[in-house]
Formats: C-alpha cells, sequence, structure tokens
C-alpha cells in the first residue's frame, strides 16, 4: 500500500546527522544539553543524535525515553488501551536545554502530552523540537526547532517512518490511511 | 492484546497472557513511582468508590494512592456511618452509589462472592480488592510482579507458600496465579491449615494441581525453594460466624468446628517452633532465596523479626510494587474503549 517512497535510507541517515551538527553549532558548549525522544521512534532517532554528536564532539550528551501514552487526550478514544512502555529519564532535566525528539509532527497533540510529561521531571530551562518530518495537518501551535523536511500531505494520507532498529528496514514512505 | 473482561474478580479466570499483560503494564508504572511527580494525567475526571466492608490499612491506602496517582477522583466508603447500619442492602448501597455516576468500584468483603455479585448488577468495572477466603487478586498480581522482578522469570521456580492456607485469600489466589504462570508451589501448613479445595482444584485446568505439593514439614522443603511465602494466621475466620456455621456442608469442616475454637491453631509458640520462619531455618534454605509476606506480620509467630528485616526480606517491595501493579490494573480496566 506504499503510495510514494519520499526518502531512502542514505538520504534519511545522512540528512539527519546533518541535524546533529546543526545542534552542535547552536549549543557550543553541550555541557547543558539533554536529549529526550518519544517512543517509539523518536527514541531511536534521539540515540542517533547523542552518537553522531558523540562522534563530532567527544561528548556524550544525556539521554532519555518518554512514553507519552499516559499523558494523551484521546486516551478513552482510542480503542483497546495502548501498551505504555517504560518512560527512562534518569538524569536531572531541571536547568537543562532538552531536545525532543519525534518522527513526524503531525497534529501536535503528542508534542502536548511529551511537554506534560516532561514537565513533571523538573523545570528544563529551555525545550526545543526536532523532526524528520514536519507535515501539515496541525490541530495545535506547536513547531519544530529543527526538521530533516517540511511538506504537505493529502488529508487521506499517512507519512510512515521505518527505521531499521525497529522495523529492520529504513526509509519514509507516504501511505493511504484506511 | 486486546482486554476484554470488565472486572477483575480473580486469578482463576485469568488467562497466562492476561496475567502476564498486567505484569507487563506494571512496569511502566513502577517507574512512575521513583519520579520527584508521582502523578499522570490518565484518569482525570474518572471517580472510583472504593467499598471497604472489612478493616484494610495496606490494600486501601494502595488502592486509593493508586487511584490518585492516576489522577482519578476517590470516594472512600467504609460500614461505620452509613447506611448500611439501617439495614440497607449490600446492593442497593452499590447501586444507589453508582447511580451518582461512578466510573469504578473497589470492593473488599468478609463474603466470599460478594464482588462476583455485584459486578453483575453494575455496569462499571468492579475489582475484589479481597473477598473473604476466597481471593486477592491484586495481591497475587503484586506477588507475581515481586517474584518476576527479583528472579527474572515465574516459570519452574519453586515457591513455598506457608500457614494458614486454609483461610487466606492471597494463598488461594497466589496459587492459581504461579501455577499458571508454571511454577511448583509447595503449600506447607499444619493438616488443618490444608484447605479441602487443594486437592479439588480442577484438573482439569492443567496447571493447577498437577504443580502442587503439599507438606506439613517446613524443614523439608526449606532446602529445595526459591520463594518463600509466609502468610497471617487469620484468626478473625477461625471462629465460625453464625452465617458459616449455618452453610457448613464439608464434613470435615464441621467435625473441625465441633472440636471447638481453638482446633486449627494450638498456640502461637508452637506454631513457630515448626512453621515459622526462622533465621536459623534459612541457613538451610538456597542462598539466593526470597523471603515474602502479604502483610500485617505477627512478628514472632509466623516470621521472626530478624527474617523480615533480612536481606532475604521483599516484603517492603511488594507493598511498592502494590501501588504499580493496582495502577497497571485501574488502567487496564478503565482505559480504552471496551
Amino acid at each position: 500500500m506504499v503510495a510514494k517512497i519520499l526518502m531512502e535510507e542514505k538520504e534519511l541517515v545522512k540528512s539527519w546527522k546533518e541535524v546533529a551538527k546543526q545542534i552542535t553549532v547552536d549549543y557550543p558548549s553541550l555541557s547543558n544539553l539533554a536529549i529526550v525522544g518519544i517512543r517509539c521512534r523518536g527514541d531511536i532517532l534521539a540515540e542517533r543524535l547523542v552518537k553522531e554528536i558523540k562522534k563530532i564532539s567527544g561528548f556524550a550528551v544525556p539521554l532519555g525515553f518518554l512514553d507519552i501514552n499516559l499523558y494523551r487526550d484521546d486516551f478513552t478514544s482510542i480503542g483497546p488501551e495502548p501498551l505504555v512502555r517504560e518512560t527512562k529519564i534518569d538524569f536531572d532535566i531541571t536547568g537543562k536545554n532538552v531536545i525532543l525528539v519525534d518522527d513526524v509532527l503531525f497534529t501536535g497533540r503528542t508534542i502536548r502530552a511529551a511537554l506534560d510529561a516532561l514537565i513533571d521531571f523538573g523545570r528544563p530551562a529551555s525545550i526545543r523540537l526536532a523532526v524528520l518530518i514536519d507535515r501539515d495537518g496541525r490541530e495545535l501551535p506547536i513547531q519544530p526547532d529543527y526538521s530533516v523536511k517540511k511538506m504537505a500531505v493529502g488529508s487521506g494520507e499517512i507519512v510512515e517512518v521505518k527505521l531499521k532498529e525497529l522495523d529492520g528496514k529504513e526509509g519514509i514512505m507516504i501511505v493511504k490511511s484506511r | 492484546m486486546n482486554w476484554k473482561r470488565k472486572d477483575l474478580l480473580g486469578i482463576e479466570e485469568l488467562t497466562t497472557d492476561e496475567i502476564i499483560h498486567i505484569l507487563d503494564a506494571s512496569v511502566s508504572f513502577k517507574e512512575i513511582l521513583k519520579r520527584p511527580i508521582k502523578k499522570v494525567p490518565t484518569l482525570r475526571g474518572k471517580t472510583i468508590v472504593n467499598f471497604f466492608f472489612e478493616p484494610s490499612t495496606r490494600t486501601r491506602i494502595s488502592f486509593e494512592l493508586a487511584e490518585k496517582r492516576l489522577s482519578a477522583d476517590t470516594v472512600n466508603f467504609s460500614t461505620n456511618g452509613s447506611s448500611v447500619q439501617k439495614n440497607e442492602t449490600l446492593l442497593d448501597t452499590a447501586l444507589n452509589i453508582e447511580a451518582m455516576k461512578i466510573d469504578a468500584a473497589v470492593v473488599r468483603h468478609s463474603g466470599a462472592g460478594i464482588p462476583h455479585m455485584l459486578a453483575k448488577r453494575l455496569s462499571v468495572p468492579v475489582i475484589n480488592a479481597g473477598d473473604g477466603a476466597h481471593e486477592h487478586p491484586t495481591q497475587a498480581l503484586l506477588d507475581m510482579f515481586t517474584i518476576r522482578e527479583k528472579k527474572g522469570t515465574i516459570k519452574n521456580l519453586k515457591v513455598a507458600i506457608v500457614g494458614d492456607v486454609r483461610f487466606s485469600r492471597v494463598a488461594r489466589s497466589d496459587i492459581w496465579g504461579l501455577t499458571k504462570m508454571g511454577a511448583e508451589v509447595y503449600v506447607v501448613a499444619p493438616p488443618t491449615f490444608i484447605p479441602p479445595y487443594l486437592e479439588n482444584m480442577p484438573t482439569a485446568t492443567a496447571m493447577a494441581g498437577k504443580n502442587i505439593k503439599i507438606s506439613n514439614s517446613l524443614d523439608n522443603v526449606i532446602k529445595e525453594v526459591d520463594v518463600i511465602m509466609a502468610l497471617r494466621i487469620q484468626t478473625e475466620r477461625h471462629q465460625p460466624s453464625p452465617r458459616r456455621r449455618q452453610s457448613g456442608s464439608d464434613a470435615s469442616e464441621t467435625r473441625l468446628r465441633q472440636a471447638g475454637e481453638g482446633s486449627f491453631f494450638p498456640s502461637a509458640r508452637e506454631y513457630r517452633q515448626f512453621f515459622g520462619i526462622t533465621m536459623d531455618r534459612l541457613k538451610k534454605a538456597k542462598k539466593d532465596i526470597i523471603v515474602m509476606h502479604p502483610g500485617p506480620i505477627n512478628r514472632g509467630v509466623e516470621m521472626d523479626p530478624e527474617v523480615a528485616d533480612s536481606k532475604y526480606s521483599v516484603i517492603l517491595e511488594q507493598v511498592t510494587n502494590g501501588v504499580a501493579v493496582r495502577m497497571a490494573v485501574l488502567y487496564i480496566l478503565l482505559g480504552g474503549k471496551k
């Protein structure tokens, strides 16, 4: 049911590395930086950022994972309860510049939930948002600070991201929603 | 997995997959308990009523904390000062409270089957928080969660349940759960505390019966087991209530009752001598044995204080895990579209 391939593995990997590079430019000191990925693809992308930043600067940025299912606003209307994965932020985020990472920014509701969840862990100095795809269809006033591609997609279409670590293959495609 | 049950009434009716589903979800909720803000907005706007018709400290507070940490609103009901004292029936009381538009009911009662009766009549989920000597499903779930966390798995473990098994709803729920999860359960008790149902546990439910061993000697068993779970002596259930006396159909039970009070349990000192978990006994056990107790402990009877406070004891971790497991149960029963 793949309608269109948007990005192949090579380009995805390369452009995501550029995001890492841009972060090192924007935060030259890195010492106050933390990266938090939203399950379950943002966590993989966050991990890649941390690895790449380490390669560029030699500095290991603290990495955390966030599951936002308990913070959803559509909790009672999404069918059977989703599996809650473990949230793991084992450093203090208070005073840190946090980069929140997800695969696709669509309605903005996931990010809204993630912001609520994150703030329950402390009071970060700032939170910025990094995503692979910034697509249309926003329902909340939320915009990314870093994105690989900004695009408009038909209303009946979904942007699907596949990552090797989770899906065994890699790429971004547009599929028709059911 | 797609959860279908409205209620959580017992472990007996749960499938192994359902048990695993709850245990897996509990891991995530335990993480919430370690956060600086131990609260998530998941059940905001839901109202849960805790019906406790029997005294309880741990379970009642554990449920209430689980509810509050999921942002549900809670109401606690107890018999004192309620219309139960004005001769209203239990069912009428429950139906009236349900008519005030609640979202779930947690029920503890000294009568076996009361939560089941309410579950049939109420449209909201009912959670059994202990019914008589029948079941205490969330306790068994937290016990299994604790064992799995400590030992990595439950399958093929040898677990001794020691003490007043006959009147213990915890033991019954644990026996169902542990055998379903593939553990071997040693029921260790004086003959008076061995419940008649053990021999009758339906062999049709393959695991049960097959993986249950009965012993009257703790000293014989202690060397073999990975987990030892002591039970509180349920003295409040030893004296036959007028209701129980009427319904006492079981021949051996009637015989025991005729022998009078005390026939279940000679003396605390004698009990400790043969069935107490003592440091001396633990010396004979596996080095990595864990010691559990559902509480409240009678120190010096079923367990010596040195054992309860030793490195073998996971009793307080059981209590912590209880909140996580109850959060998971509430999340699963109240969340999502049914």
